[in-house]
C-alpha cells in the first residue's frame, strides 16, 4: 500500500465518519451503522491484508491486533468502535510516515546531492553522461554552478569550490591547477577540468552516505532488547487477550485489550531520535557511526588530544632567523635549505618551503652529504662547508656555541619554538627557530567543551615539555604528557580507563590509530585517510574544533531526547492499562490516544533535526580574510 | 553473488522488518538479507544465475513495499 493509497483511505472514511456522525444527529440510526460498518471494511480491508502477508511470513504485526480488534468490534455490534479504531489506525500510520520523513531527511537532503550526470570529454567531444558511467582517467569540464562527479585532481583551470558537503565548511575554496576535488562538492564560481581519480561507490562522498546509513541501523542496546520484546510482545498480546475474554467474559474489555497493547510509541520512541541526531551531525560534517557510539559519546568525562596536527595545525614554520656571524638571515636560509633538500626531516622541509615562500632559489642539490648522528646534516653548498642540526650536533662539530646565543636559543624554546643552528664554514651562522602553530580556535572550544560537562582535559605529544606545556597553558588544558612515544599514549588512555573515566581520544587519525582505538570513543579530526574514517567512531570531517563541541553536545541532546521519548511511551502504556482495568477508556479512545502518543514521540524527535548548540556556533572559526585569489575571483563573480 | 539495494517506500513499523527479511529470505538464490529500517533500503545479496534482481523486487512489491529504484552493485 502505498502512501498515497494510505491517504485516500484515509480521507474516504473521514468523510464517511462525518456523515455516520450527521445521520446520528438526524436520528437515521439503520442509515448510521452502514455508514459506519461500510467506513470499517474499508479502512480495515488494507490493514487486514497486511496481517495476513506478515502471518504467511510468520511475523506477528501489528496489524493483526487491529484487524482482530475491528472484526471483533463488528460481530459485537460496535459499529463506532470499529470504524473509529480501523479509521484512527489508517490515518496514524499516513501521519506517522510523514513525521518519520522529516527526521530522516537531513539523510535524504545528503543524498539528493549526490551528482546524477557529469560532462565528460572523450575523443575531443564533450559528452554528457549518467555518473555511473564515468570511469577512472576520464576527463571532466565543470562549469560554474556545476557538480563535481568524481574525487579527483584539476587538470585545467581553477575556481571556489564549495565542499560543505563533505567538510561541513561553508566557506568556499579556491582550488586550482594540482588541487584535489571531491565528487558532490560545487563549483561556485570558475571553470575546472578534472581528471577522475575515484568514481561511483569509491568516491568519498559515496563512503560517507554509505557510512551514515549504516550508521543509522546499528541498534544501541536498548533498541535490541526493544526489539526482541516486539517479537514475543504481539503474539504474547493475542494470548492475554484470550486469557481475558475466557476469565471475564467481557467481549469488549478483550478488544480494547489488543488495541491499546500496540508497542508503536515504545519500539518506535528511541530510533527516531538516533536517526535525527545521526543525521543533524551529518549535516554539520560530524559523522558518528551509530547510535551506540553517540550513546558513548554523550557520557565522556576526560577528552584526550594528540598535539601535533590536532591542537596545532601540524605545519611547522619558520618564526624566526637570527643571524649571529657575518653571514645575514638571507644567505643563512638560503644556504640551510639547499643543504636541507637532501633531508627527509621535517624542519628540514620546512626549512625549504620557507626559503622557497621568500622567493630564493633552492634548485641546485648539495653535495658530499652527510648525515650527523644526534640529529644534523652537513654538506657542501656553493664552495662553502654547511652544518644544520641541534644543540647536541654543534657539540659534536666543536662548534662554539657563544653564551648571548645560547640564551636566545633558549628564550625561542621557551616560545614553544624547536632551535636549529646553522653552521657555514665552522661558525655559527644563525639560530633557525621553527615552530607549529597552535590553532586559536581551539581554546574557545575546550572552555564550551568544558562547561558542556567533560571534567578533564589531556595532552599527549611526542614533542619536548617546554613546548607541550607551552601549548597547554595557552589553551587551558589540566595535563600536558611530553615525549611519548605512540605505544605511551596507548597506555596512558589504558590507565584512564582502568581509573574509572570515560575517556574520548581526538586524533588526527594515522599516527594516533592505536590510542584512538584504545578510547572508549576515538575521534578523528579530518577524513583524509581511509586509516581515520577506519577507526574512529566520531569523524570530524571538517576538522574543526566547532565540530567537536557540536558532536559532544548533540550527543547529550540525542540521549536526553532518547530518554524523554521512553519516558513518553512506557508513561503512555501505564496510562493506558489503569484507564483499561478501571474501565475508563473504551477501544476508540484507546486508539486515539495510542496514535497521539506515536506522534509526540516522532515531533519530539524532529526538534533534534534542528539541533545547534550555542556554543558550538560561537567556537565558530571567523572568516579567515581571503586570500588575493580569492578576492580576484569573487570579483569576476560580481561581473 | 551480487549485492543489490532496494529503495522502498518509507517503512513506519519495524514489524515489516521481519516480514522483508523472511520472504525475500526463503526465495531461491538469495543469500542474505538486510532491512535497513532508517533508510527505507533493503540490501539483498544473492546468486544471479538463480534469481534476478526483479525478482526481489517484486517479491518486495507484493508484500506491500513498492519499490521505487533498485542498484545492483557490479
Amino acid at each position: 500500500m502505498t502512501g498515497r493509497t494510505k491517504a485516500r483511505i484515509a480521507a474516504a472514511t473521514g468523510i464517511m465518519l462525518i456523515a455516520a456522525l450527521i445521520l446520528h444527529l438526524l436520528d437515521l440510526f439503520p442509515a448510521r451503522d452502514i455508514v459506519l460498518f461500510a467506513s470499517a471494511i474499508t479502512a480495515g480491508i488494507p490493514t487486514a491484508i497486511r496481517a495476513f502477508q506478515a502471518l504467511r511470513a510468520k511475523a506477528f504485526s501489528i496489524d493483526l491486533l487491529v484487524t482482530i480488534a475491528v472484526v471483533g468490534a463488528l460481530i459485537i455490534g460496535e459499529y463506532v468502535e470499529a470504524a473509529v479504531v480501523s479509521f484512527l489506525f489508517i490515518f496514524g500510520a499516513w501521519l506517522e510516515a510523514r513525521t518519520l520523513e522529516k527526521t530522516r531527511r537531513s539523510l535524504r537532503d545528503l543524498v539528493d546531492m549526490a551528482p546524477q550526470e557529469a560532462q565528460v570529454v572523450r575523443d575531443g567531444v564533450t559528452l554528457t553522461v549518467d555518473v555511473d558511467d564515468v570511469v577512472v582517467g576520464d576527463h571532466l569540464v565543470v562549469q560554474s554552478g556545476g557538480k563535481i562527479a568524481v574525487d579527483g585532481v584539476i587538470a585545467t583551470g581553477r575556481g571556489l569550490i564549495n565542499e560543505a558537503t563533505i567538510t561541513g565548511e561553508p566557506v568556499p575554496a579556491s582550488k586550482s591547477v594540482g588541487d584535489r576535488v571531491y565528487s558532490g562538492t560545487i563549483v561556485d564560481n570558475g571553470f575546472i577540468g578534472v581528471t577522475a581519480e575515484q568514481v561511483g561507490d569509491d568516491t568519498t562522498f559515496a563512503q560517507i552516505i554509505e557510512l551514515v546509513e549504516e550508521a543509522q541501523e546499528t541498534k544501541t542496546k536498548a533498541q535490541r532488547f526493544l526489539d526482541k520484546f516486539a517479537q514475543i510482545y504481539t503474539p504474547a498480546i493475542v494470548v492475554m487477550a484470550a486469557a481475558v475474554l475466557v476469565f471475564t467474559r467481557d467481549i469488549e474489555f478483550a478488544l480494547t485489550f489488543l488495541v491499546i497493547a500496540c508497542p508503536g510509541a515504545l519500539v518506535i520512541s528511541t530510533p527516531v531520535s538516533m536517526v535525527a541526531g545521526l543525521g543533524n551531525g551529518a549535516r554539520h560534517g560530524v559523522l558518528v557511526k551509530g547510535g551506540d557510539a553517540l550513546e558513548r559519546l554523550s557520557k565522556v568525562d576526560t577528552l584526550v588530544f594528540d598535539k601535533t596536527g590536532t591542537l596545532t595545525r601540524g605545519r611547522p614554520e619558520v618564526t624566526e632567523v637570527h643571524p649571529v656571524g657575518m653571514f645575514d638571515a638571507d644567505t643563512a636560509l638560503a644556504l640551510a635549505a639547499r643543504l636541507e633538500l637532501a633531508s627527509e626531516h621535517p624542519l628540514g622541509r620546512t626549512i625549504v618551503e620557507q626559503a622557497v615562500e621568500r622567493r630564493m632559489d633552492v634548485t641546485a642539490h648539495p653535495t658530499h652529504v652527510e648525515v650527523i648522528k644526534g640529529g644534523g646534516i652537513r654538506g657542501a653548498v656553493d664552495g662553502h662547508q654547511v652544518a644544520v642540526g641541534s644543540r647536541r650536533v654543534l657539540a659534536a662539530m666543536g662548534v662554539l656555541l657563544a653564551d648571548s646565543t645560547d640564551a636566545h636559543a633558549v628564550d625561542r624554546e621557551r616560545l614553544g619554538n624547536t632551535a636549529v643552528f646553522v653552521v657555514i664554514d665552522g661558525v655559527l651562522a644563525a639560530v633557525v627557530s621553527i615552530a607549529d602553530q597552535i590553532r586559536p580556535e581551539a581554546r574557545e572550544a575546550i572552555a564550551a567543551l568544558r562547561t558542556a560537562g567533560i571534567k578533564q582535559f589531556y595532552m599527549l605529544t611526542g614533542d619536548n615539555r617546554h613546548t607541550a606545556e607551552l601549548v597547554a597553558a595557552e589553551l587551558g588544558i589540566d595535563v600536558a604528557k611530553a615525549e611519548l612515544l605512540p605505544q605511551d599514549k596507548v597506555r596512558i588512555v589504558t590507565e584512564l580507563k582502568a581509573a574509572g573515566h570515560k575517556v574520548a581520544m581526538v586524533g588526527d587519525g594515522i599516527n594516533d590509530a592505536p590510542a584512538i582505538a584504545t578510547a572508549d570513543i576515538g575521534l578523528a579530526m579530518g577524513a583524509g585517510t581511509d586509516v581515520s574514517i577506519q577507526t574512529a567512531d566520531v569523524i570530524l570531517m571538517g576538522n574543526r574544533f566547532d565540530q567537536l563541541v557540536h558532536a559532544y553536545s548533540l550527543a547529550k541532546a540525542t540521549v536526553r531526547n532518547m530518554k524523554q521519548n521512553t519516558v513518553i511511551a512506557l508513561g503512555t502504556v501505564v496510562l493506558l492499562l489503569a484507564g483499561v482495568l478501571t474501565h475508563q477508556v473504551f477501544m476508540a479512545t484507546g486508539m486515539l490516544v495510542h496514535e497521539i502518543s506515536v506522534l509526540v514521540v516522532i515531533v519530539n524527535a524532529v526538534r533534534l533535526v534542528r539541533y545547534r548548540d550555542k556554543r558550538a556556533a560561537a567556537a565558530t572559526v571567523p572568516a579567515a580574510p581571503l586570500s588575493a585569489d580569492e578576492g580576484e575571483a569573487l570579483v569576476d563573480a560580481q561581473k | 553473488m551480487r549485492t543489490a539495494k532496494f529503495e522502498t517506500e518509507p517503512f513506519t513499523c519495524p514489524s515489516c522488518i521481519t516480514k522483508i527479511e523472511n520472504v525475500v529470505g526463503k526465495l531461491d538464490g538469495v543469500a542474505e538479507t538486510k532491512v535497513m529500517f532508517n533508510s527505507s533500503k533493503v540490501k539483498v545479496t544473492f546468486d544471479d544465475t538463480l534469481v534476478t534482481a526483479d525478482d526481489i523486487a517484486k517479491s518486495i512489491t507484493a508484500l506491500g513495499y513498492p519499490v521505487l529504484s533498485h542498484k545492483v552493485a557490479a
